[in-house]
């Protein structure tokens, strides 16, 4: 359609002001809207009462609606299953699944009895569960890779804690509501989980990159220590996650960029499990007395 | 009701219907984001925007720009979004419309849908722009599934959006 030929609204002087005052409110909304976005740079915990309180306010719709798409897709699964002749594969699939996981922890648990053997009694483990949760959503139009959990601080459920399910790790709680939390999953850019190679050992930094996949760095140069279909779990390593959580797979190599593929997929599995922190002083903010000299030495 | 309003009551009914259609729709169109889709691409329209839009382009007289704002905030409270993110781009948005159309004499289909491509490139970048910003590098390339799907998902929000329109000025 044509737009009016002049800007003007009239010869009214109250349309006119209205109009300019409108301007004027858009503008200084936009500036206020990027000092908001400049404290949850800085202070990404800032509006967490805030978003919270959202967060439990829509609790009911996404939770409801889950069971719904659930069974739709598992009608969706069962017919692709018969067209592929597959009940018996689905159920070779789910054994197959089931052993792998079994060889991981066995792997991981010989490597770490190599490791308890040589620091006796070094440890200080706290893996105790927090909750059992269902993961009801996720922001699937945003370049953040976040899901929705289905408990929320009345459970005990703290930001910062780690999420697994039985597959592998989820990722590690950011925003918390009475009954409802938001995750940052192990595939978005801001994540970084520290993780082992479990045929050897090797330490590295698993980096999400935004689709679904994992990127792993690193501290040795030169040759790429990874292969094809390597196996990686968390190493403990920061006091964050439990040691031998299952992370991911090697997918692929390319030159010194390893791409690795999470072992428990966020869209497919059922239960997760929120954990306490793996080493809780690892998450606690510095005491006085090392803030002060910190800040001594930087000076 | 007949097609004539009979009392005041009936006039009543029907401006608050002219008014609160387009900001329920947008409303609803952000409740989208509570469906229990879980995808690790970012692949699905950001429906919300597109219905904004469609509004904005179809009627630019309903709202001054900065009824943004509120609309954005909702959005973000929903989303899960850093608050001010989509406040901030939709407000530009609007600004930024309201210039186009000063200068433009005469949008037709084709322009409308070469302004809301526009516009939903600018959400795009300025979303992965701010995720970036609070630490998620990702790279640029990861958007294009989503913007193209939006840019082919805007004809069909708009042609909601018009039914609601005709709906919403009905008698």
């Amino acid at each position: 359609m044509a737009a009016p030929s002049t800007r003007r609204p009239g010869f009214s002087r109250r349309a006119q002001y209205g109009l300019f005052l409108g301007y004027v409110l858009a503008v200084a909304g936009v500036l206020f809207s990027v000092l908001l976005l400049l404290i949850a740079i800085v202070d990404p915990a800032g509006f967490n009462a805030l978003k919270g309180a959202a967060l439990d306010i829509t609790r009911p719709i996404s939770s409801g609606s889950r069971s719904v798409v659930t069974s739709i897709e598992n009608v969706g699964t069962s017919i692709g299953d018969y067209f592929r002749a597959g009940s018996q594969n689905a159920e070779l699939k789910r054994r197959l699944a089931e052993s792998r996981r079994r060889l991981i922890q066995a792997k991981a648990t010989e490597l770490e009895n190599k490791r308890l053997k040589a620091l006796l009694g070094l440890t200080q483990e706290t893996p105790d569960e927090v909750a059992l949760a269902q993961i009801v959503g996720s922001s699937f139009d945003s370049p953040r890779r976040l899901g929705t959990l289905s408990v929320g601080a009345s459970s005990g459920v703290r930001p910062g804690q780690p999420v697994r399910a039985a597959e592998g790790l989820i990722g590690r709680v950011l925003e918390t509501g009475r009954w409802a939390s938001r995750v940052l999953l192990i595939s978005d850019g801001a994540s970084n989980v520290p993780v082992r190679l479990v045929r050897d050992g090797t330490a590295a930094i698993a980096t999400g990159r935004g689709d679904g996949t994992l990127e792993l760095k690193t501290l040795e140069v030169g040759k790429n220590p990874f292969r094809r279909g390597d196996i990686l779990t968390t190493s403990g390593v920061g006091g964050i996650f439990p040691p031998n959580i299952p992370v991911g797979v090697v997918v692929k190599i390319e030159g010194d960029r390893t791409v690795a593929r999470p072992l428990a997929d966020p869209s497919a599995i059922d239960h997760a499990v929120v954990l306490n922190i793996y080493q809780p002083l690892a998450d606690a903010p510095l005491s006085p007395q090392s803030e002060t000299s910190l800040k001594g030495a930087g000076q | 009701m007949s097609r004539i309003a009979g009392s005041s009551r009936d006039v009543a009914i029907l401006g608050m219907r002219r008014q609160a259609v387009p900001v329920l729709s947008t409303f609803a169109a952000s409740l989208v984001d509570l469906l229990p889709i879980v995808v690790s691409w970012t692949i699905v329209p950001d429906f919300a925007f597109l219905v904004l839009i469609a509004w904005r382009l179809l009627r630019p007289e309903i709202w001054q720009a900065h009824m943004a704002l509120p609309l954005g905030l909702f959005n973000d409270l929903i989303a899960g979004h850093p608050i001010g993110q989509s406040m901030a781009i939709w407000t530009m948005t609007f600004l930024i419309l309201d210039l186009v159309d000063s200068r433009v004499g005469w949008r037709d289909y084709w322009m409308d849908w070469l302004f809301a491509s526009l516009a939903i490139l600018f959400n795009g970048l300025g979303a992965w722009y701010i995720a970036r910003l609070m630490g998620s590098v990702t790279p640029l390339g990861l958007l294009a599934p989503q913007i193209a799907l939006s840019i082919f998902a805007y004809p069909i929000v708009a042609r909601l959006v018009i039914g609601l329109d005709r709906w919403r000025l009905s008698r």
